[in-house]
């Protein structure tokens, strides 16, 4: 799924990644904790998170994921979308919350990949 | 390629900054042509490691020295040290204030997670004095 279908369907703010638009996701994730993505997470490229913090942006990058939404409407700090413009991810933020969030994208197709245990 | 080392301020308590010592040895890998599996574990690894200095023990310092076949991650910090060992590297044990929860980490997955994305770990601490985590991940497959 293209990262600006996900922008669509979620109805979602770009603050950085404009560029990223047409690039082609095919798994997500979601999680508010980072030590659950750091531990469970494999081959994801999105990642959706109500945690609003550069860590957020950080363990994204610590993964390879290429493109964070926030839900529940957080607006990302200065020093987030600084941090995810040098890393060249896409971050958006939209004001679903987690459950449709997440359902909205499963139901068009968005897998939930691979995770280890 | 020759070794390369490098030395990293890990500043504590700051939420920020946190991650940027692990975020520069992925870039320098990264630029090393280092295959990207591998490049992964060791960013998570010490990413998991460097948050620990952050939120447990005040800060420390990273030394790291990248050899053609294998990098070396020494954490050191001077904190609280941990009292038992064995008792710490279970999944789930944490004593992470829920204050250090709501900034998303302290699900007591961070010691095993650098368990099993390093070829070694080897943690040694004393209570009132402090840690070091040595880990090693061999890029030769
Ligand atoms: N550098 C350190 N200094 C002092 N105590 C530590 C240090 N690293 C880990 N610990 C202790 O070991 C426990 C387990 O660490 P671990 O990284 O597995 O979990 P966590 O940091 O609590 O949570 P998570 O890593 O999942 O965010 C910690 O809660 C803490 O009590
Ligand atoms: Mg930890």
């Amino acid at each position: 799924m293209k990262i600006k279908r996900i922008v669509e369907l979620l109805d979602a703010t770009v603050y950085c990644g404009e560029d990223m638009m047409d690039v082609d996701l095919h798994s997500a994730c979601a999680s508010d904790m980072m030590s659950d993505v750091l531990a469970f997470v494999k081959d994801q490229a999105l990642l959706i998170s109500g945690l609003c913090n550069p860590q957020v942006i950080r363990t994204a990058d610590m993964m390879d994921i290429k493109c964070i939404a926030l839900v529940r409407g957080k607006r990302p700090t200065e020093d987030m979308i600084e941090i995810a413009k040098g890393k060249g991810i896409a971050l958006i933020s939209s004001g679903h919350r987690m459950y449709s969030a997440c359902g909205t994208l499963y139901a068009e197709g968005l897998q939930p990949g691979e995770i280890t245990v | 390629m020759t070794a390369l080392h490098l030395e990293f301020d890990v500043a504590g308590n700051n939420f920020v900054s946190a991650g940027s010592a692990s975020d520069e040895v992925k870039k320098t890998l990264k630029m090393l042509g280092v295959d990207p599996a591998f490049v992964r574990k060791v960013a998570i690894a010490m990413y998991e490691g460097e948050i620990n200095m952050v939120i447990h023990a005040g800060g420390g310092k990273a030394v790291v020295d990248i050899f053609p076949d294998r990098i070396v991650i020494v954490l050191e910090d001077h904190g609280p040290g941990i009292p038992d060992i064995e008792l710490a590297m279970k999944d789930g044990y944490s004593t992470a204030p829920d204050a250090v929860r709501d900034l998303g980490f302290g699900a007591g997955m961070g010691l095993p997670n650098m368990k099993k994305y390093t070829d070694s770990m080897n943690i040694e601490s004393t209570v009132g004095e402090g840690t070091t985590v040595t880990m090693v991940v061999n890029f030769a497959r």
